[in-house]
């Protein structure tokens, strides 16, 4: 029923050498090498992403993987511009997930200057993340089955949740994608208690639609015929290629940055880091689900011990910020990897060196690897699976 | 973990050649890190990868840096030797203390490209170790070693280092152009990098996208 | 047993389609041009510029022309004028105020950096326009809206504002009755002003381009 896995005869360690196994030869039986554009402008592609996909019958000999169709240098912008200026810029690498990218961006600047954070600002970045990662990992759930062929259901279910953690962000934060919220020393606004209790309220209910979907699809056995031991990726190969997030967890490796850095004030939440078994689709896919159930848990922690207190550091400097000579490097776990930002600074008002390390980009590394061997409808999932968003992968 | 200069004594009894410079962090993230010369880069990886105590086998970040050249004014104390007695010594005259003189210097520092690797341990869970390796100058071809054959993480980074920096990756499997296509010429993110003229008319009102509006397009007679 | 997943998947969807006739959670869509949906009080989208007069909406600005928002703005969409006299003196008001609301991508750095809060950030969303560039840039005219308009859109927001600019004007009140008390016998002219006003400078009128061709 399942496809072969994919071989396993290249080092882990080192990039894979195309036609290695090609049975193609040139014969009227066998046929020859087909190769095959995949995108940039096709569905499964979440974006403008090209697959060169070589084919010997249905099987992938060879893949390469062609983007950049959105590139504008974001690096570069972020040098031209000042240290409060990239915030709203960052909430377009990885337009799902901007209140991480926020934090992810605010934590390597308040590392670059030593700005403390007040515990409030804290709680609420705790909640707002894992919101987002909520929020990300419906969404994947949705586009991965969409993918698989259940067409509709399962992403309109998805996207029906996703918006109301989006009315939660815009009736904080003013916009439902590009929220710009947090700030060096804190975030821009304090929640109301209007909104913290329609968070509970989110909360609350969340398990239950986690219920119903489960109930959906987890379940069916055509699912589970598709996903299980397609796109099997190995914990070696996964550690070499720098995946990270519940990418690099399906596997089984227990690498968390919640657990490993405990930024923030995640070291007093109470959760548990899922771990997969085989490696496949099938498991990435349960590994987003039960990361999910642990962010309702932790949600459940931060709203109950969410102290009071300023939201921002008063001694926070926003407007007209040159932090001293220096470079730091700061990271935080994303919903989909871990997402850092190296920044260098010469003391003037804009970073010197401004450098994203997307988690979608680097986890497209081993995209040939894991296709290998498969066929061309599994490489869609397999695709599906990384959970890779263009705004982030082309920069 | 151990600290970065305990790290460097221990590659240094390893690789006695080896030039190892760690290069501190002025600012208060404290994360200094290794400068390598680049004929060790690859094994010295290999070691801190291997070696049970450190385990590095997760390279996080890689990217580059473009430092172009640069002017430092050094304020430096400088001893003046005294000046040799026009006379033959004479016995009886005073000692001539040496004059300290201060004065400030202009000391011109020749650009180069940096590679910059932060590495983590997924074992151990511990890190950063941030490698650093450096070119000699900013002329081209500029080329580095690639550490893609011990971390594969460093595959689609250093291709992006390549395509944004021009920094050729000896040792790399696939470089190519990875962010921009492959008849791209220029590397955009180098500080030197100057966008072509190929420039598209939209009417920002201010600033240097106007002064370029106005030269590919005949001013109009005054409207306001 | 084979097949019970699928079964089970199928009771959710008939669920579901029960109850999408009875139950407000399940039938979430809304028939957007007949009904609207109620925005939150921090919705933002494009900025515009608070005036305190309606009879005289250009004259009452509280923008002061200080250009901080010109300089923060990330996509460097706004573009500002200080309006000056015959003799060059800055006026403290906005000659020429454009938003190119084609550029802006409503990050509200503008409201933050404003001292005067000058600039607030508007709720209209159907400004589609069929010119593309001039429909788009916004000029000082079109962005000045009342301080009334202000708080129907952020009620809690602008009466904080209120609240704030009415103590400074107190405390501003305060201190120039303070500093009148003891020199209120003799009306000495300030040093400054004893000395002739500088001859207006021939560029002063224009220091920045002027506006941006038409295309």
């Amino acid at each position: 029923m399942t496809s072969p896995a994919a071989p396993s005869s290249f080092p882990s360690g080192l990039p894979s050498s195309p036609g290695a196994h090609v049975r193609a030869v040139h014969d009227d039986f066998h046929g020859d090498l087909l190769e095959v554009s995949m995108g940039p402008h096709h569905p499964s592609t979440h974006g403008v992403f090209r697959m060169i996909v070589t084919l010997d019958g249905e099987r992938i000999v060879r893949l390469k993987p062609v983007f950049g169709y959105l590139h504008r240098n974001h690096e570069k912008l972020g040098e031209q511009t000042t240290y409060l200026a990239s915030m709203p810029y960052t909430d377009r690498l990885d337009y799902l997930n901007s209140m991480t990218n926020n934090w992810a961006y605010a934590i390597a600047v308040e590392k670059l200057a030593g700005q403390a954070v007040p515990e409030r600002a804290e709680y609420v970045r705790v909640i707002l993340a894992e919101l987002t990662r909520l929020l990300n990992h419906t969404c994947l759930a949705g586009f991965l089955l969409q993918d698989t062929g259940c067409s509709g259901t399962p992403l309109m279910y998805a996207f029906r949740e996703r918006e109301k953690i989006l009315d939660l962000f815009e009736s904080l934060s003013g916009s439902r994608m590009m929220c710009n919220f947090q700030r060096f020393g804190g975030c821009r606004l304090d929640p109301t208690p209007e909104w913290l209790a329609a968070v509970r309220q989110l909360v609350d209910g969340y398990g239950r639609f986690l219920d119903e979907f489960e109930a959906l699809i987890s379940g069916n056995e055509i699912v589970m015929a598709r996903t299980q031991g397609t796109g099997v990726l190995t914990p070696a190969l996964a550690i070499s290629a720098g995946v990270t997030g519940p990418m690099l967890r399906a596997t089984g490796v227990d690498y968390d940055l919640r657990k490993v850095d405990g930024y923030g004030v995640y070291p007093r939440f109470e959760f548990r880091v899922p771990l997969g078994a085989h490696g496949d689709t099938y498991d990435r896919y349960m590994i987003r689900i039960l990361e999910m159930r642990e962010s309702i848990q932790i949600l459940r922690q931060a709203l109950r011990d969410l102290p009071a207190g300023p939201i921002l550091d008063p001694k926070a400097k926003n407007r007209g910020f040159r932090p001293k000579p220096g470079e730091a490097y700061g990271r935080i776990e994303g919903p989909k990897g871990e997402i850092g930002f190296y920044l260098i600074s010469d003391g003037s008002p804009n970073p010197f060196r401004y450098r994203v390390r997307p988690p979608s980009f680097v986890n497209l590394t081993i995209l040939e690897d894991m296709c290998l061997g498969q066929t061309v409808a599994d490489a869609v999932i397999i695709l599906g699976s990384i959970d890779i968003v263009l705004g982030e992968v082309d920069r | 973990m151990e600290s970065l200069e305990q790290i460097r004594e221990r590659l240094l009894a390893r690789f006695p050649d080896a030039a190892l410079t760690v290069i501190a962090n002025p600012g208060p993230a404290g994360q200094p890190s290794l400068l390598v010369g680049s004929p060790h880069a690859a094994s010295i990886a290999a070691f801190l990868r291997d070696d049970p105590a450190l385990r590095l086998d997760y390279c996080s970040n890689v990217t580059g840096v473009d430092w172009p050249d640069r002017e430092v004014v050094e304020t430096i104390k400088r001893t003046v030797p005294p000046p040799p007695p026009a006379a033959p010594a004479d016995p009886s005259a005073p000692p001539v203390t040496p004059k300290v003189i201060e004065e400030k210097v202009k000391r011109h520092i020749p650009g180069y490209f940096e590679v910059v690797y932060h590495l983590y341990s997924m074992a151990l869970k511990h890190g950063p170790v941030i490698l650093r390796t450096r070119t000699a100058d900013r002329t081209d071809p500029a080329s580095l070693p690639s550490l893609t054959p011990i971390w594969r993480a460093c595959e689609f980074q250093e291709r992006e280092v390549y395509d944004l920096f021009g920094i050729r990756f000896t040792g790399h499997p696939d470089l190519r152009r990875i962010l921009m296509w492959d008849e791209f010429k220029d590397y955009p993110m180098r500080k030197d990098y100057v966008e072509p003229d190929d420039y598209e008319w939209e009417p920002t009102p201010h600033g240097a996208v106007l002064d370029k509006a106005r030269r590919h397009y005949p001013a109009p007679p005054e409207s306001r | 047993m084979l097949g019970t997943g699928l079964l089970q998947g199928l009771a959710v969807t008939a669920k579901n389609l029960v109850g999408s006739f009875h139950d407000p959670e399940r039938y979430v869509t809304m028939e957007y041009p007949e009904v609207k949906t109620k925005l939150p009080e921090n919705y933002r989208n494009f900025p515009f510029l608070v005036h305190d007069d309606p009879k005289d909406p250009l004259g009452s600005l509280r923008c002061v022309a200080c250009t901080i928002c010109e300089t923060e703005c990330p996509p460097q969409c706004i573009y500002i004028v200080m309006d000056r006299d015959e003799k060059g003196k800055a006026l403290k008001r906005p000659k020429v105020f454009d938003i190119d609301i084609s550029v802006c991508m409503s990050c509200q750095i503008c409201v933050e950096v404003c001292p005067f809060d000058a600039i607030k950030m508007d709720q209209h969303y159907e400004i589609a326009e069929t010119n593309r560039f001039q429909g788009l840039l916004l000029s000082r005219e079109q962005l000045s809206k009342s301080n009334a308009y202000y708080h129907q859109l952020h009620p809690t927001e602008a009466a904080a504002v209120d609240a704030l600019l009415a103590e400074q004007k107190a405390k501003q009140a305060a201190a120039k009755a303070a500093k009148a008390a003891p020199a209120a016998k003799p009306p000495a002219p300030a040093a400054p002003a004893a000395n002739p006003p500088p001859p207006p400078a021939p560029s002063a009128e224009a220091p920045k381009p002027p506006t941006p061709p038409a295309p």
